[in-house]
């Protein structure tokens, strides 16, 4: 054996004395495929179990308390509009950052003709940008957004104003729903290298505990929820 | 490491002379403890959960081997590798080499409580790599050359003008006259100077608070997004986690990340939460190419199986040590141990033997609020017990301390023998006192009377009024 071999053998050999396994373990493996293959759920929490229209009022609701902005939109054409006015605002320059997503690039750009759009991975320069989120939950205010063409996960991180577009039908109530609706998407067993669940605007307590916003990632946080 | 823990007393001592530290510790009860307590009275399923979370880990530590088994080959199937760490030595060496192998001159950190452990940063830079951490808290620790002092909130100990003091020592080509008298100043400077780090480092390495099984996936929970920007931006992303932080499924981490957060902080969910699955993605725009795994036992396969098991349910959220009176009056260094507080009490012999822990055990006036607020429900005052039994029984205490103990062992389990010496001395020592009620000096006792009176006996012992009361009622 290599010594990477070695090591991974004396590990798993010193856990399984320590348990006192014997060799034929038939039944603990059948156990431990049974709960990979099922993932049962555990209690999910009254506040998590809503009906569709609850879900929104209660993502909106988590995530301005946690320091997010929020607005809510009609139609495509209202979020454009949310967006053009929330960049002229807070004073930016109608420059945004996106990735290749479909469902952002079908929005009416049209009808915000001085916003441009540059495509790809953030750079340092960036100052505001925009992503999808694929689905939210509304117990905690939580947005998974997750990696891949469509949204680079740089994006969340590296400009100072996020902005996230969420349609109302992809909000569900808890956690676990959400990753049934992800598991629809990606297969059982998989995921995309990243999912990102973000709750707010980047914060750090560290100092004598006082919150401060924009430690390391977005100093804002601005979700548009559509329909 | 060792040599601090071995002065605990003196530390303990100074710290509690310590005014701004003391000053800072306040902080901990007006913060962490009642955002807590908030966070866990809008949540009716708290406790429930705590059972539940806790039935997880038990599963998961039992089926520990076929679990690991199952995450590894899901990371691998993912395009990412896993090491396996017997020792702290073996993990500081698996993390060097992959450094090496990525040609790494800069290294960007997120919080790791295990690299803490293992001692990464010095290894790394003694072989000339440049490590810097990221976490606001960690990096004013790194920059100052101390150790955290909270699992959660590194420096806790501190307050604003120190860390405005070493930003100005530290931040060379500034301008000297820049505001930082606030909090968010500091924030601000700090964003600056770690962007560049980010941008610029060639490996990202973090820790995890949760592993799952289910999709090989590494899962951190911050608040900053430094973690996100150290797994991210570098060329590769290395994973420093320890064996027992895995759970099954994607279900088992929703129920554990309700408890994690609302224990530390008192937020409902901290504002990321991010999943990692294997390297950048075919047709991704960004991400590291390279996604490594080192998985640490370092005397965690030793607690299995045994009465320190229950200590591998610990999601490190840092509730126990914002309620220990011991913590909250000397705070986390004078614990002299990476793991401070009731946790620290209690990993740092199963970790490092009893020898570099001596006085940890003790440190503890076993009132039960850490078992009460774990989200795991770990017995630590019970373990605490366990390891005052091992120091006694392997003769670790000092001479005096067992002969005191042999003295009065002996006398208490002699009903009669004891009944005639409290008669006596009950009366003699209530004389002792001159009237006052109270003793300012014992010989023997010195260190309790230095820094408070100790109450003189009134008179007689229970015993005695005991049996003078049920005379009365008799009559």
């Amino acid at each position: 054996m290599s010594a990477p071999e070695e090591a991974r053998a004396a590990v798993l050999a010193r856990i399984r004395s320590a348990l006192g396994i014997a060799k034929l373990d038939r039944a603990r493996r059948a156990a431990v495929a049974r709960r990979l293959e099922r993932h049962p759920r555990g209690t999910i929490p009254v506040q998590a179990l809503l009906g569709p229209a609850a879900c929104v009022s209660r993502l909106a609701e988590m995530l301005t308390t946690q320091g997010a902005e929020v607005a809510r939109a009609a139609t495509p054409e209202d979020t454009i509009n949310a967006i053009a006015s929330y960049l002229a605002s807070n004073n930016l320059a109608p420059r945004l950052r996106t990735g290749a997503d479909p469902r952002l690039a079908a929005l009416p750009w049209k009808a915000a003709w001085d916003i441009s759009r540059a495509f790809g991975p953030a750079e340092p320069s960036d100052k505001a940008c925009l992503s999808y989120a694929l689905v939210a939950a509304a117990e905690t205010g939580t947005l998974f957004l997750v990696s891949g063409a469509y949204n680079p996960t740089t994006l969340n991180f590296l400009p100072e104003f996020h902005m996230v577009l969420v349609k109302a039908p992809d909000i569900v109530g808890s956690y676990e729903e959400a990753w049934d609706r992800l598991r629809g998407i990606y297969g059982e067993r998989a995921l995309p290298r990243t999912v990102n669940m973000i709750s707010g605007p980047s914060r750090t307590a560290d100092i004598e505990q006082t919150i401060v916003t924009g430690a390391h990632g977005p100093r804002r946080l601005y979700v548009v929820i559509q329909g | 490491m060792a040599e601090a823990t071995l002065s605990f007393k003196k530390a303990a001592a100074k710290a509690v002379a310590d005014g701004e530290l003391q000053r800072a510790l306040q902080n901990v009860k007006t913060g962490f403890v009642a955002k807590r307590a908030a966070a866990k009275s809008k949540l009716p399923e708290f406790d429930g959960l705590r059972t539940e979370a806790r039935a997880i880990k038990d599963h998961t530590l039992t089926h520990l081997d076929l679990y690991l088994e199952a995450y590894e080959s899901k990371v691998v199937e993912s395009g990412g590798q896993v090491h396996f760490a017997p020792t702290a030595a073996d993990a500081r060496d698996i993390v060097l080499k992959l450094c090496r192998e990525h040609a790494a001159k800069l290294v960007a950190k997120g919080k790791s409580m295990v690299s803490e452990e293992i001692g990464l940063n010095a290894h790394l830079q003694a072989a000339g790599i440049e490590v810097i951490e990221t976490d606001l808290g960690e990096y004013i620790v790194q920059l100052r050359g101390e150790t955290p002092s909270h699992i959660i909130a590194p420096i806790i100990h501190l307050n604003k003008e120190a860390v405005a003091a070493d930003f100005r020592r530290a931040h060379k080509g500034r301008l000297t006259s820049r505001r930082l008298s606030d909090v968010k100043d500091l924030v601000a400077e700090a964003r600056a100077v770690l962007r560049e780090k980010f941008l610029f480092a060639d490996v990202g390495i973090t820790g995890a608070n949760l592993l799952i099984a289910e999709t090989g996936s590494s899962v951190i929970v911050t608040n900053e997004g430094n973690g996100d920007l150290t797994s991210t931006l570098p060329r590769a992303h290395i994973v420093i986690a320890s064996i027992e932080k895995i759970v099954p499924t994607l279900e088992d981490a929703c129920t554990i990340l309700r408890l994690l957060s609302r224990s530390a902080t008192g937020q409902d969910i901290t504002t990321y939460t991010t999943f990692t699955t294997g390297p950048r993605r075919e047709g991704d725009p960004d991400g590291p190419t390279a996604y490594h795994v080192v998985l640490l036992d370092n005397g965690r396969s030793d607690m299995l199986g045994g009465i320190f098991q229950d200590m591998l349910c610990c999601i490190r959220c840092g509730a126990c040590l914002n309620h220990c009176p011991v913590y909250g009056t000397i705070g986390g260094h004078a614990y002299g141990s990476v793991y401070p507080g009731p946790i620290g009490a209690v990993l740092t012999p199963a970790l490092q033997g009893l020898d570099h822990a001596r006085d940890l055990p003790n440190a503890s006036s076993l009132c039960g609020r850490c078992e009460e607020v774990c989200p795991m429900s770990i017995p630590l005052p019970a373990m605490l017990r366990a390891w005052r039994e091992r120091e006694f029984a392997q003769g670790k205490r000092s001479w005096s301390e067992r002969l005191a103990l042999k003295v009065w062992a002996f006398v208490a389990k002699r009903p009669r023998l004891y009944h005639a010496i409290a008669g006596l001395g009950v009366p003699l020592l209530m004389r002792l006192a001159g009237g006052c009620g109270r003793f300012t000096w014992l010989p023997f006792g010195t260190s309790w009377t230095r820094v408070r009176d100790l109450p003189a006996p009134e008179g007689r012992t229970f015993q005695q009024l005991y049996a003078k009361a049920q005379r009365r009622d008799r009559q």
